[in-house]
């Protein structure tokens, strides 16, 4: 017979300590390997070694300023991307004509990857901000655009026709109906163009040479440094975590009264 | 052959700790059809489960000719009252009555005969190839009972399996299980909160207490075999024993029970309910 | 208006639209004496000249071989990491945040590690293209792994079904709606990836060429490259919906009946 009889077993190590056990077991790892030779220290310095230059590095103002440099295109580009992609994709979704007739144009459109159009940004607007905005603001347009799209037509009718049934006009039904219950895509579309706006940014910065962690990171390899790149690879990867931290915490906030912020399905 | 032994389960600890089943002793008999009927919320399926072996008890045990549970027994099988979510959607019905039997390591023709017999059984034959998804909620069951046929268990258990069809298809759904039982010589645990299926199918009925749960009584159902759906269900003796049932199950826990002589069918002695 | 001639219109405007604009921008770019914005019809000559099928064999084959093959192991990796993962939820709880950390990193920033570890060539490209599209894949295993109907995991408890036919063909079926839906989203992933990698380190290969003719200034040709990456996109994501409609249409099927 199979199954597991309720007898003593061995000590387990208890699950909420699991994480942390696995991340010390890489971290030592990374740790030893290279200090004895198993790994190239060339290509992969001890974690002690980045983590140092990375403390150095958190007191240089060129540290902040490249920081500075990627969050400034990020938020541009976000804003730009968010002022067109919200109002555009209240306004098709909520006309099923105006939907149909764009529909071809923006299957065709969509899959278009933002970094394709990295030399005609070179073009057009150089190498400077202009080009990683232009970028940034093109990818996360789309990934919002359709998202809130997807928002406003994914309203459940009965709500709209209760609200009908009462006499509101198109605008109040809009207001009062479709776009509330649109907020959950809406902040989904914006955690994930947040997410996308950062990438490009970096990406630009990398293949233009933008200013920011991109540019940074690419000349500490170039010259050498290796702990220096790993050090702003792990900076940006920080910085991704803290801004999606921050959309699911306004999320959060915003939506407490969402099912799916009350933890229903 | 099988022994419910001062089966006890409890969920969760402390306060918010859960008492499913108090204390349970029956036992079932080699070849027979036993339900177990009780109030809602009496912790029937919990006990299925702790049959099954899918729970582990929290005090007494199960056992299996004289082994104890504690795993699925290989002789065992199990419908479900969510026929839905038991098949696979993926795999068609031939697939989904067979795949049981992988374990089993039969030649491939033997397979195919056991199938195609167990879903004729059920009278599912010309669907063997379609989807579960494509099939009615009655078939659905009827490909799940074909299932636990092929597998050609000992013992079958099953968890209030026709709650969730409409009644038509419940009365076709009673006589299958009848009539296959006979084919097939499958020892039946059936539990249930309808009380007509109960009496209906049964040759005794183990009546449960509202948590945390006990035995209330245990009846011997002497209707007459094989039995028929207006025929049975017109005879006295079947309105006599739901309605003793029905008692059973509404009186409070502890309450004096009436001396009883079940085969003579005397109820007019005193009873304070 | 009646709900017929809305059907009606809609279909009209669904076939027009896309003609409309093609015809306005081949007029508005016709008479075009900006550098940047060539006319329509050079494009499309050059369009064909270049890519039909001139440089297939030089650029395309390379692009696509790559891509598929950083494609292929991340479906592999992702699917069988996420099944394997998806056994014990202990294991899950450990490599929890070395999967975060790791998925968290853009992309981007892992190309200078890429080139400085591996080098230049098409290992890197297509280690790069495994390692970012292997992510979505694996973290969506893992949620349809999880989201199995405990009615059926009870199921195969009781029939005593073997460890292999759980995960391959309980497990593995049961996933596969989410394992879809992760990649199709590394599909997209990968043609920027590899797009992105022939930008930065390459001589050969489509992103190479758009980059490479912009440099040249050869403006036409450039517009051609980005033409071809968005017809390559849209056939991609194409085929995908037919092989996974194919796949899954017991899924649509059960999906469709639970809701009718």
């Amino acid at each position: 017979m199979s199954g597991v009889a309720a007898t003593a077993r061995r000590p387990r190590v208890p699950d909420a300590a699991l994480p942390w056990l696995s991340v010390a077991v890489v971290l030592a790892l990374f740790e030893l390997l290279p200090r004895i030779g198993v790994i190239n220290d060339r290509y992969f310095p001890p974690v002690s070694d980045t983590l140092t230059t990375l403390a150095d590095e958190v007191q240089t103002s060129p540290y902040w300023q490249a920081i500075g440099d990627t969050l400034e295109g990020w938020a541009l580009g976000l804003a730009i991307a968010a002022g067109l992609a919200i109002p555009l994709g209240i306004v098709i979704g909520s006309f099923p004509l105006l939907y149909r007739a764009s529909r071809v144009l923006i299957e065709f459109l969509r899959p278009i990857p933002s970094v394709a159009l990295i030399p005609l940004a070179i073009l057009i607007y150089g190498t400077g901000l202009q080009s990683k905005v232009f970028l940034a603001a093109f990818a996360s347009f789309w990934q919002l655009f359709v998202q809130v799209l997807y928002g406003v037509q994914d309203v459940d009718p009965v709500a709209t026709d209760t609200a009908r049934s009462f006499g509101y006009s198109r605008v109040q039904r809009l207001w009062r109906v479709t776009l509330p219950s649109a907020v959950p895509y809406i902040a989904t579309g914006l955690r994930i163009a947040s997410a996308v706006s950062l990438i490009l940014c970096i990406t630009a910065e990398l293949i233009i040479g933008s200013a920011g962690l991109g540019r940074s990171i690419n000349l500490a390899r170039s010259g050498g440094d290796v702990e220096l790149m790993y050090a702003l690879i792990l900076t940006t990867g920080l910085l991704g975590l803290a801004l999606n931290s921050i959309f699911v915490w306004a999320e959060k906030r915003v939506l407490h009264w969402h099912p799916s912020q009350r933890g229903e399905r | 052959m099988l022994q419910v032994d001062h089966l006890a389960k409890t969920y969760g600890e402390g306060k918010s700790a859960v008492e499913a089943i108090g204390d349970l002793s029956f036992e079932v008999g080699e070849g027979e059809f036993l339900c177990v009927v009780g109030p809602s919320g009496c912790g029937k399926t919990t006990l299925l489960k702790c049959m099954a072996g899918l729970l582990p008890p929290s005090g007494g045990e199960v056992r299996l000719h004289d082994q104890p549970v504690d795993g699925p027994p290989e002789t065992m099988a199990l419908v479900f009252q969510e026929y839905s979510r038991s098949l696979f959607p993926w795999m068609s019905v031939r697939q989904n009555v067979a795949f049981p039997l992988k374990r089993k390591r039969l030649p491939k023709a033997e397979l195919g005969t056991r199938v195609e017999r167990a879903v004729d059984s059920v009278d599912l034959t010309g669907f063997l190839d379609r989807y579960p998804w494509e099939l009615s909620g009655g078939m659905q069951q009827r490909v799940a009972i074909a299932r636990a046929l092929a597998y050609q268990p000992e013992i079958l258990l099953m968890d209030e399996p026709f709650a969730s069809v409409d009644a038509q298809t419940r009365a076709d759904l009673e006589d299958l299980i009848l009539e296959v039982r006979r084919e097939y010589g499958v020892t039946v645990v059936f539990v249930t909160h309808d009380i007509d299926e109960s009496v209906y199918l049964s040759d005794r009925i183990v009546v449960l207490t509202p948590s945390p749960t006990r035995v209330q009584e245990v009846l011997e159902v002497g209707l007459p075999s094989p039995r028929d759906q207006v025929q049975t269900k017109e005879q006295p003796e079947f309105a006599r024993l739901r309605a003793h049932v029905y008692r059973s199950i509404k009186r409070r826990r502890g309450a004096a029970e009436p001396e009883l002589d079940a085969t003579r069918g005397d109820t007019t002695a005193a009873a304070p309910s | 208006m009646s709900a017929r001639t809305k059907r009606v219109l809609g279909v009209v405007l669904e076939l027009s639209v896309p003609i409309l604009v093609l015809v306005a921008w081949g007029v508005w770019s016709a008479g075009s004496t900006t550098y940047y914005y060539p006319p329509l019809t050079d494009i499309l000559e050059t369009f064909r000249d270049t890519w039909v099928f001139e440089r297939v064999g030089s650029d395309v084959v390379p692009s696509l071989l790559r891509m598929g093959a950083g494609y292929a192991i991340a479906v592999l990796a992702g699917v069988a990491v996420g099944l394997l993962l998806g056994l014990s939820r202990r294991s899950r709880r450990a490599a929890a945040p070395i999967i975060e950390f790791l998925r968290a990193i853009p992309p981007p920033a892992l190309l200078p590690f890429a080139i400085l570890v591996i080098g230049v060539g098409t290992s890197m490209k297509v280690f790069i293209i495994a390692f970012v599209c292997v992510w979505p894949i694996l973290l969506n295993t893992l949620d349809g792994v999880g989201g199995v109907d405990p009615t059926l995991r009870d199921t195969t408890r009781v029939y005593g079904i073997s460890k292999r036919d759980r995960v391959l063909r309980v497990m593995l079926p049961a996933a596969g709606p989410q394992i879809f839906a992760g990649m199709r989203t590394s599909l997209s992933l990968a043609l920027i990836l590899m797009v992105i990698s022939e930008m930065v380190a390459s001589t050969n290969g489509i992103g190479y060429f758009v980059l490479q003719s912009q440099r040249s200034f050869d403006i036409p040709e450039m517009w051609s490259g980005i033409l071809l990456i968005g017809i390559i996109g849209y056939f991609l994501n194409a085929v995908f919906l037919l092989v996974e409609r194919r796949v899954l249409r017991w899924h649509r099927g059960s999906r469709a009946s639970a809701l009718g």
